[in-house]
């Protein structure tokens, strides 16, 4: 076999290959190159006397998909909500340690929670289209600014609805109510609400749980387009999912972030035995 | 496998184990007819070399079907990290089995070639001692692989050079009995072929050891020196 690959580099012509192009064609990816857009930062969150987040500290890289696994309980879902304070909507939480977004912590009493959120969008498990038209839902956010003229909010649902994939299913009846999509279509909706408003963050919190199986490779075929403009956190309880569309996994275990690593890695050669165990179905 | 806690799904398990000791029963084979092979050509008994001839479909067919029991477990289960590691080792670890086979098959017939011609036996010495160190390599690896043990897989890769050596020093030895008397030409490129297949059995014991360097570490040590190698598994 090596002998032929002697010749083959050697021969010039319709056959000739660029070697240097078959090499790192899927490169590894690795964290110290990156730019960070989240530092998180010695962060611990408590609901009540219970500790639900130890000590984390990581960097969430910018314009790439990370993504959190690990079992019920472990604190992604909290982990991920504290990137736009929504933990501040439930009672009892208290937080130390800072989460720096931009170089701001956004834990810093002058910080503009609606403005926070408006930059870190967020998309829940359950597909929540609010009971108007398609249109108006993705134009929501954009009136909650104050924007109304048609000509922008035209432009921007169609945007949105394209970048979210759902354009061609749903251009003919944008004033149809938007509870009358299928649960994909309604999650896509969702994601093109959130994206209308141009956030640099894009939450996602169990995406494809509640979707059928197509649906759930269309948002996937999704977040692997809109990396390329926006920084992806997702949790996701399917380690399939998160080999398929992450480039970055971090396996939490009850609180504390066991193993950040880039995809390829944590999913082949696992650095902690945890970590193995968890993804080999060894836990429990 | 057996220093890991059990799958959640018990049924896991049982297909690994099954894949496992499928893969151990052909390398018995395996080393099998190559040690038949061997010992044909030192007693130059043709009975015994058309048995290991006939024996090689067996190890064909094993190929096939624990190739397809990778496959199924591959879709079905999609197995991470070790478990990952573990199915690609295997579906390595038997191509190389499978062309052990292929040489210990060529190695019988140049015996019953041989065997037809009037050599004499003092040519084939360099060979015979090499066929001992190889099959000694072999079985090594192959133990290393029933353990999954890295550091033997590693010493046994390290004798691979030597094999190179020794077929380089047959090659010579046997070009000066070519040229002593050209009437043996014929049957010392039978010799010929013998010493190239034992040089090639030394490699795939050699890459057997890769393979399970790779499931152990999780370490592509292919195609790097023995130094490189022996840093990577010291590495941990």
């Amino acid at each position: 076999m090596n002998d032929q690959t002697e010749t083959d580099k050697t021969v010039p012509g319709a056959h000739a290959v660029n070697l240097g192009a078959l090499t790192g064609h899927m490169g590894k990816l690795s964290l110290t190159d990156e730019k960070p857009c989240i530092n998180v930062n010695s962060l611990n969150l408590y609901y009540g006397e219970k500790q639900a987040l130890k000590d984390i500290s990581m960097v969430v890289p910018e314009k790439k998909a990370t993504a959190f696994i690990g079992p019920s309980g472990c604190g992604k879902s909290t982990l991920l909500r504290c990137f736009n304070r929504m933990n501040d909507l439930i009672d009892n939480v208290r937080t130390s340690g800072e989460v720096r977004i931009g170089g701001e912590n956004i834990f810093a009493k002058a910080v503009n929670v609606a403005e926070l959120r408006r930059k870190v969008g967020m998309v829940f498990q359950k597909p929540n289209p609010f009971p108007k038209s398609i249109y108006e839902n993705v134009a929501y956010g954009l009136r909650i600014q104050g924007i109304n003229r048609r000509q922008t909010l035209d432009a921007v649902v169609e945007k949105a609805l394209k970048s979210a994939a759902l354009w061609d299913e749903v251009k003919d009846r944008l004033d149809d109510n938007a509870l009358g999509l299928s649960g994909g279509q309604a999650q896509r909706l969702v994601i093109a609400r959130a994206i209308a408003i141009e956030p640099e963050i894009l939450l996602l919190d169990e995406p494809c749980s509640a979707l059928d199986p197509i649906s759930t490779l269309k948002v996937e075929e999704l977040i692997y387009e809109l990396k390329a403009n926006y920084t992806i956190v997702i949790v996701t309880h399917n380690m399939q999912q998160a080999a398929r569309v992450s480039d970055y996994t971090a396996y939490m275990y009850l609180g504390e972030m066991i193993e950040f690593n880039d995809t390829g890695t944590l999913f082949t050669n696992p650095g902690e035995k945890m970590t193995e165990d968890y993804i080999t179905g060894r836990y429990g | 496998m057996s220093n890991v806690p059990h799958h959640i799904s018990r049924q896991f398990d049982n297909e690994l184990e099954t894949i496992r000791s499928d893969v151990l029963a052909m390398g018995g084979l395996a080393e099998q007819q190559f040690s038949d092979a061997l010992e044909a050509l030192i007693e130059l008994n043709v009975s015994r070399a058309e048995k290991v001839m006939e024996n090689e479909d067996s190890l064909n067919s094993l190929e096939v079907s624990i190739d397809e029991e990778c496959v199924t477990l591959l879709a079905r289960r999609q197995p991470a990290a070790g478990d990952l590691r573990f199915v690609i080792a295997v579906i390595k670890t038997i191509t190389d089995l499978e062309r052990i086979g292929d040489e210990a098959d060529k190695i019988a017939k140049m015996t019953i070639s041989l065997a037809d011609k009037s050599g004499r036996r003092s040519h084939y010495v360099g060979i015979n001692t090499m066929g001992v160190f190889v099959r000694d390599m072999v079985r090594d690896a192959l133990n290393a692989f029933a353990r999954m043990d890295s550091q033997e897989a590693l010493v046994t890769a390290r004798k691979e050079p030597e094999s190179d050596e020794q077929y380089g020093a047959i090659l010579r030895q046997l070009i000066t009995y070519m040229i002593e008397d050209p009437r043996n030409i014929s049957s010392i490129i039978d010799a010929m072929w013998v010493a190239r297949a034992l040089e090639r059995i030394a490699d795939h014991a050699r890459n057997i050891c890769e393979n399970v360097i790779y499931f152990v570490e999780g370490k592509d040590v292919r195609h790097i020196s023995i130094e490189q190698m022996e840093d990577e598994v010291r590495g941990g």
